[in-house]
């Protein structure tokens, strides 16, 4: 049981490089601030409330500036 | 999102029913079907085509059936439980529904409920322990993992970051079966995702082609100055 998008994907290399240390970093290195600024909740909505109140509610409970969804489940009956 | 979703439901026949008629009619309903969107639906109501990849029969209790369907965006299930029935000669409705999938997310440990990012938020700003937080607040690369993958040059992060296209020369390495037209996600070497694109050339042109653009930035992420811009330094002089 899969979908298209569970493919395994093999990786062409057309050159080798090396990363500057200096700039960037890997993501699991990341602050908890920065993963506030820009991060992603897999959140089990609970059934009641619509996606919209709940990132409300997600809103208010992080502190933050800016929230949103992505895919909202069937329309109301 | 266009990524395929997957859902568990609860379909209600309006009648007895043979099993074996039952997984007939299912498979009958998976491969492309056509539907056209109920009266209270966000989109325009033509018929379409849309991909069922899986439909599996969990569970049968009287005229309950448990099912597990993966389908394209755009399906509707409630649609797809009701042409069932109409196929079935009796008639069947949607009961319940969950989705248990979204392209990369699914029902697994990173899955939380509002009181866990609740708890852990307390946690981490009142004991200052990041350590519940940090598996409540996935990094955005997190939510591209099923997308193919660019990884590019250092010095061409800064200019994608300002929304230039990327050149096949600021590419190092690609993932195959990368099509025209598909959506994939640019990486740092450190696996940062930069921004997603519309791909102009497939996996194998990324890697053999000496010139030409390779993917059309549509969305940046990374914020501009994370990397310093080697491409405005030529410009100035």
């Amino acid at each position: 049981m899969s979908l298209p998008i569970d493919v395994t994907r093999e990786v062409l290399i057309r050159e080798e490089g090396v990363s500057d240390e200096r700039y960037g970093k890997p993501p699991p290195k990341r602050s908890v601030e920065e993963l506030l600024d820009a991060g992603i909740i897999n959140l089990d909505k609970p059934p009641g409330p619509t996606s919209h109140e709940v990132v409300a509610w997600v809103k208010r409970i992080l502190n933050l500036d800016r929230a949103g969804h992505a895919g909202t489940l069937d329309s109301p009956n | 999102m266009s990524a395929g979703k997957e859902y568990v439901c609860v379909m209600r026949v309006h009648g007895d029913f043979d099993l074996d008629e039952l997984r007939r009619v299912v498979r009958e309903f998976t491969g492309p079907i056509y539907q056209r969107p109920p009266l209270r639906s966000a989109v325009k109501r033509v018929v379409r085509v849309r991909r069922v990849y899986y439909i599996k029969i969990l569970e049968v209790s009287g005229r309950d059936v448990l099912m597990r369907v993966g389908v394209e965006a755009g399906t509707y299930i409630r649609k797809l439980c009701h042409d069932i029935g109409e196929v079935l000669g009796c008639g069947a409705h949607m009961q319940e529904l969950r989705r248990t999938r979204v392209g990369p997310f699914r029902e697994d440990e990173t899955l939380v409920t509002l009181q866990d990012v609740l708890d852990a938020y307390k946690i981490w700003t009142e004991l200052g322990d990041d350590k519940y937080i940090r598996k409540v607040i996935l990094p955005v690369e997190v939510g591209v993992s099923h997308l193919p993958k660019v990884i590019i040059k250092d010095s061409a992060v800064d200019a994608i970051c300002h929304g230039a296209s990327l050149a096949v020369t600021g590419i190092l390495r690609v993932e195959t079966g990368i099509k025209v037209t598909d959506l994939v996600a640019l990486f740092t070497q450190k696996g940062e995702l930069v921004a997603l694109g519309e791909a102009t050339m497939r996996s194998e042109e990324m890697v053999s082609s000496r010139r030409g653009i390779a993917v059309k930035v549509t969305r940046v992420i990374m914020r501009p100055g994370t990397y310093p811009p080697v491409w405005r330094i030529r410009k100035s002089r």
